[in-house]
């Protein structure tokens, strides 16, 4: 039996096991902390702050931070909302995220939190960038357009299919995903069976072929919020 | 050609017994060889480091040195740092443009010359200033640039013109350093810029236990000089603490924060003592392996702290059995920079030290818990590891009885911008604003610049108060402004340096402050509306509260120090909009490709 | 008491937005005894006959007319609401903002496959209105007061935010009319 820590979020009692991450406990506890970037079974990435939470007052990302006897921590407050809103709202701004015609609309993570939060347009100037789209493997292209730079499709190339398909190149604004090979994807070793392309939480890598398979309205977020699986843990 | 790349290659990695975690050592080497990282080269390197190519490409498109394309076999890097501007900068590199006939970011034809801007370089008391190759070149005129152009089409060798300004002052001369660069220390103190004799504090150390000798650093309540804080000895003892049989010393001489600068003048001028505060860091926690990280602009003093550590070496004080201390072994190394600001954040830096781009890490863990190769490490500042020295030799009470309570000690000051006197200060912590400016000899002054751009604007009303950690904290970067300056300009000027700095990891600092700078520049433009202050404190509260590193945490503070302190300033040029349009949209420049392309004009506008 | 004016207008959108206002069914009906309708191709008034409640805006600005357009629905309207995603962030017509316009023209003129065009001329008289350099949001140009999202805003979005705002009452849309496709 491991040590069980007692903490609060948002005033509610939670119970997790010593060496749990705020948002491992929280999930436990029934309670969503919105995330993009997580990856089950890979190392927290946290890159994409979405799970930014208030703990004693300092903010901290509930994917990485590990939880503490009496620890308050602040989730659903306006101030972490307002922070998680402008972050999910620069991204739409940063990229071109036209979801009218994107095969991942209503099983976008990134879409599905911004209808959880409420967002009915970015509060930013849409920056329109200029991006590329590899459309040359047989299987998966890759639209550079909606990309989030999450992450994901990096660890889990890496970590799960022992590959390294993925990394980033690049700094700051002009930060983008690469494959590893001269040009193009279709001379990398990506396989359709690959971990890594399942996991993007937007529609930057999509399997070809299987677009609009489900249609609409029994999407996966059409009628649910995103994270009402977790929720369902509540008083269970 | 080809073959000759690949054995060339072959024998760069073999020199660094093709290891990956040495990858910015080879990167580096290549690019010096060939004046860039070619696709071809990236592929060779993976293959004798036994990495994936997209690993290498990662790597070399993370910094500014570094570049696929080749360069020109002189590239002059032109410091584009806020001092700069205010010296003149932009008339210096017209001149440069046409000397050379290429604008910037660009190579001549003859793949001679290549024209670049590059971030603060570290000279802002001898501004403009740039780089050429490894050169440093300062006091830049029009008619200086021209000449330099001009010599160096003679004798395309950048050395030559080190000797051609005069040599500058101190080590600056020395045979291994030959720089023009000037120390300008216009105030010594009692700690660092005196005196020192040679290892005093090392001698001193080894008679005691590691324990005591963090014991002595803990009562001396020596605090980190980069500019956060931190307890020294606390560091020191968790590192030790920490389980491992392997533990790191690693010295942060990466100081990129536009306006600072006083590293660069303790490295050419106390080397020595820096090198010894490491040796002692070594003792303290347990390591046998110390790290200089230089940031690549520094890259000129290399040859003359590569021969320090020689003679160190020779002297025993460094090696085995240091100082006859049986069982204390310590070596130091330098691994060079390339360019990138961040990697002054300690986890990007040890990142870099790595081999890798240089993404800051997650914490927890922090360093001395798992840090360089995830072993427990102790990052610690240049003028850090100076102080321990000083701390060693003199004892705790005196160094604690400098200062000004829980800040004791000196602060080394890089001090430039509106002032007569630009250069290094020697304070004990407590000064004054006020005494600080009279003794630069700043007049008509409307704004400092306290801790460079992630640090803090203030403003008449603040000149009262102190430099120390309680007041007014900073690594050291303190820029003048006269009351001709524009703050907001000021402020947008620094925004652009973390727009391009930021490394780009996460979400809020790499786009937050796009944003930020956006939103400054629409305000430059006279497009302002008062609406636009809330929108900037809120975006610059999720910037600083969702960031992941202290980069992000801080690169909102121009635009919200300025807000802050200089209102006015914002007030004066904020009108709300009329009609309820947009006062960015700007129809005469949203028609204007298609006015061109039909050939007759807009009819609404 | 003179019944509350609606205007709308489709810029650069493809009428989906207003086939979805029509979709309210017999609610149109009650919209109706509510509302009159101004400047609208619903009722294909050109000009606008006085101030108006509320403009509904479809589609982004690609041309200087529709910047036009809407520039006179700010002038005339109370409240202006960005319906659907075009006006909200440019939507399908955004998609050529990464493209110089000289490449959008030639192909979609001269080299476009399937293109026929002897001439080799891209049409261009004054009656054209001209292109601006990329789809603009409507809340780029003027103030915009709601958004409403979706391609298009489901119908029972259109008429609860119109019901809402006609009779003063806050605007809460469910989870199930807030979507972006």
């Amino acid at each position: 039996m491991s040590e069980t820590i007692t903490f609060t979020i948002d005033g509610v009692e939670v119970k997790g096991k010593a060496g749990q991450t705020i948002m491992q406990a929280a999930d436990g506890a029934g309670i969503y902390i919105p995330r993009l970037c997580y990856l089950e079974g890979c190392e927290p990435f946290a890159s994409c702050r979405v799970c930014t939470v208030i703990v004693n007052g300092r903010p901290q990302a509930a994917c990485t931070q590990p939880i503490a006897p009496g620890i308050v921590v602040e989730n659903n407050t306006p101030e972490v909302t307002q922070i998680r809103k402008d972050i999910i709202e620069m991204m739409f701004v940063e990229g071109n995220h036209f979801c009218p015609v994107c095969d991942k609309s209503g099983n976008c993570e990134l879409q599905a939190i911004a209808y959880r939060l409420g967002i009915l347009v970015p509060k930013f100037p849409y920056l329109f960038p200029v991006r590329e789209l590899d459309a040359s493997h047989p299987y998966i292209f890759i639209d550079q357009n909606r990309c989030i730079l999450c992450g994901r499709c990096v660890q889990a190339s890496r970590d799960i299919d022992g590959k390294h398909v993925f990394d980033f190149v690049g700094r700051g604004p002009e930060k983008k995903i690469r494959v590893n090979a001269a040009a193009r994807l279709a001379d990398t070793d990506l396989d359709i069976t690959d971990k890594a392309c399942d996991v993007c939480p937007v529609g930057a890598i999509l399997k070809k072929g299987v677009g609009y398979a489900v249609p609409i309205g029994q999407r996966l977020y059409d009628k649910q919020p995103i994270g009402s699986d977790i929720e369902a843990n509540a008083n269970k | 050609m080809a073959k000759n790349l690949k054995q060339i290659i072959e024998n760069i990695c073999a020199r660094y017994q093709n290891d990956r975690t040495r990858m910015m050592d080879i990167v580096r080497a290549v690019q010096e060889q060939f004046g860039g990282v070619s696709p071809e080269a990236i592929d060779l390197i993976a293959q004798s480091t036994d990495a994936h190519r997209v690993e290498v490409e990662s790597v070399v498109s993370f910094y500014a040195f570094l570049s696929q394309k080749p360069k020109g076999k002189v590239i002059i890097r032109l410091c584009n740092d806020v001092v700069d501007q205010m010296k003149g900068v932009q008339a210096v590199a017209r001149a440069f443009s046409e000397e050379l006939g290429i604008g910037f970011g660009e190579t001549t034809p003859d793949s001679w010359y290549t024209l670049e801007w590059a971030p603060c370089i570290g000279m802002c008391d001898q501004a403009p200033a740039a780089l050429i190759n490894d050169v440093m070149v300062t006091n830049l005129t029009t008619d200086k640039a021209k000449e330099i152009v001009r010599a160096l089409k003679l004798n395309p060798n950048p050395p030559i013109l080190s000797t051609r300004y005069g040599l500058g002052d101190g080590n600056n001369a020395n045979a291994l350093v030959q720089s023009m660069v000037q120390n300008n220390v216009k105030k010594t103190g009692e700690v660092l810029l005196c005196d020192v004799p040679a290892d005093a504090g090392l001698r001193k150390a080894i008679q005691k236990t590691p324990e005591e000798v963090i014991a002595e650093v803990e009562a001396s309540k020596l605090r980190g000089r980069g500019g956060a804080g931190f307890p020294t000895g606390l560091k020191w003892k968790f590192t030790r603490g920490s389980k491992g049989p392997e533990k790191f010393i690693l010295c942060n001489a990466d100081e990129g924060e536009p306006g600072t600068f006083k590293d660069r003048v303790l490295l050419t001028e106390r080397a020595h003592l820096v090198f010894e505060g490491m040796t002692i860091g070594g003792y303290a926690i347990g390591a046998t392996t110390g790290i200089l990280y230089l940031r690549g602009e520094y890259a000129y003093l290399r040859p003359f702290l590569e021969d320090i550590l020689q003679k160190r070496r020779a002297a025993n004080l460094l090696g085995n059995n240091i100082l006859g201390k049986d069982g204390f072994h310590f070596d130091i190394r330098i691994q060079m920079g390339a360019g990138a600001y961040i990697c002054g954040e300690e986890t990007s830096l040890i990142s870099s030290c790595e081999g890798l781009r240089g993404d800051p890490k997650n914490r927890p863990p922090f360093p001395p818990q798992q840090g360089y190769l995830r072993k427990p490490t102790s990052v610690n500042n240049v003028e850090t590891f100076a102080a321990v020295a000083r701390i060693l030799d003199k004892g705790a009470a005196w160094f604690a009885a400098i200062g000004s309570g829980k800040s004791t000690g000196t602060k080394l000051l890089s001090i430039s911008g509106d002032c007569k006197n630009p250069g290094v200060y020697e304070y004990p912590f407590g000064v004054q604003v006020r005494t600080l400016l009279q003794d630069v000899g700043a007049e008509n002054t409307q704004a400092l610049l306290i801790g460079g751009p992630s640090g803090q604007f203030i403003g008449a009303e603040s000149f009262d108060k102190t430099i120390c950690y309680d007041d007014l904290a900073t690594g050291g970067a303190i820029v003048i402004f006269n009351k001709d300056r524009n703050m907001i300009k000021i402020a947008q000027e620094y925004m652009e340096f973390f727009v391009e700095e930021s490394c780009g990891y996460c979400t809020p600092c790499r786009v937050g402050n796009v944003l930020i700078d956006k939103c400054l520049q629409k305000i430059l433009a006279g497009q302002g509306e008062p609406s636009d202050i809330e929108y900037l404190q809120n975006l610059g509260n999720t910037v600083k509260k969702g960031s992941r590193c202290g980069l992000g945490q801080t690169s909102p503070n121009p635009a919200l120090t300025t807000i802050k302190n200089f209102r006015a300033v914002y007030d004066a040029v904020l009108k709300p909009a009329q009609d309820g349009m947009q006062p960015t949209f700007d129809l005469k420049a949203a028609v204007s490709d298609a006015e061109a392309l039909a050939g007759r004009h807009s009819v609404i506008h | 008491m003179e019944k509350p004016k609606i205007a709308t207008a489709s810029l650069a959108g493809c009428f989906g937005c207003h086939m979805s206002l029509l979709d309210i069914d017999d609610r149109i009906l009650k919209l109706i005894e509510l509302v009159q309708f101004d400047k609208s191709p619903v009722d294909d008034i050109k000009n606008f006959t006085g101030r108006c409640a509320i403009g509904l805006i479809e589609g982004g600005c690609c041309n200087e007319e529709n910047v036009h357009v809407l520039k006179e629905f700010r002038k005339h309207c109370d409240i202006l609401v960005s319906v659907g995603e075009c006006a909200i962030m440019g939507g399908l017509p955004a998609l050529r903002n990464g493209i110089p316009l000289k490449e959008c023209l030639e192909t979609g003129y001269i080299h476009g496959t399937g293109v026929y065009n002897p001439s080799g001329k891209i049409p261009n008289s004054e009656d054209i209105p001209l292109l601006l350099n990329k789809v603009y949001p409507c809340h780029e140009i003027v103030k915009i007061d709601y958004f409403l999202p979706g391609c298009p805003p489901p119908a029972d979005t259109i008429w609860e935010a119109c019901v809402a705002l006609l009779t003063n009452k806050p605007l809460d849309l469910p989870y199930e009319l807030v979507k972006y496709d």
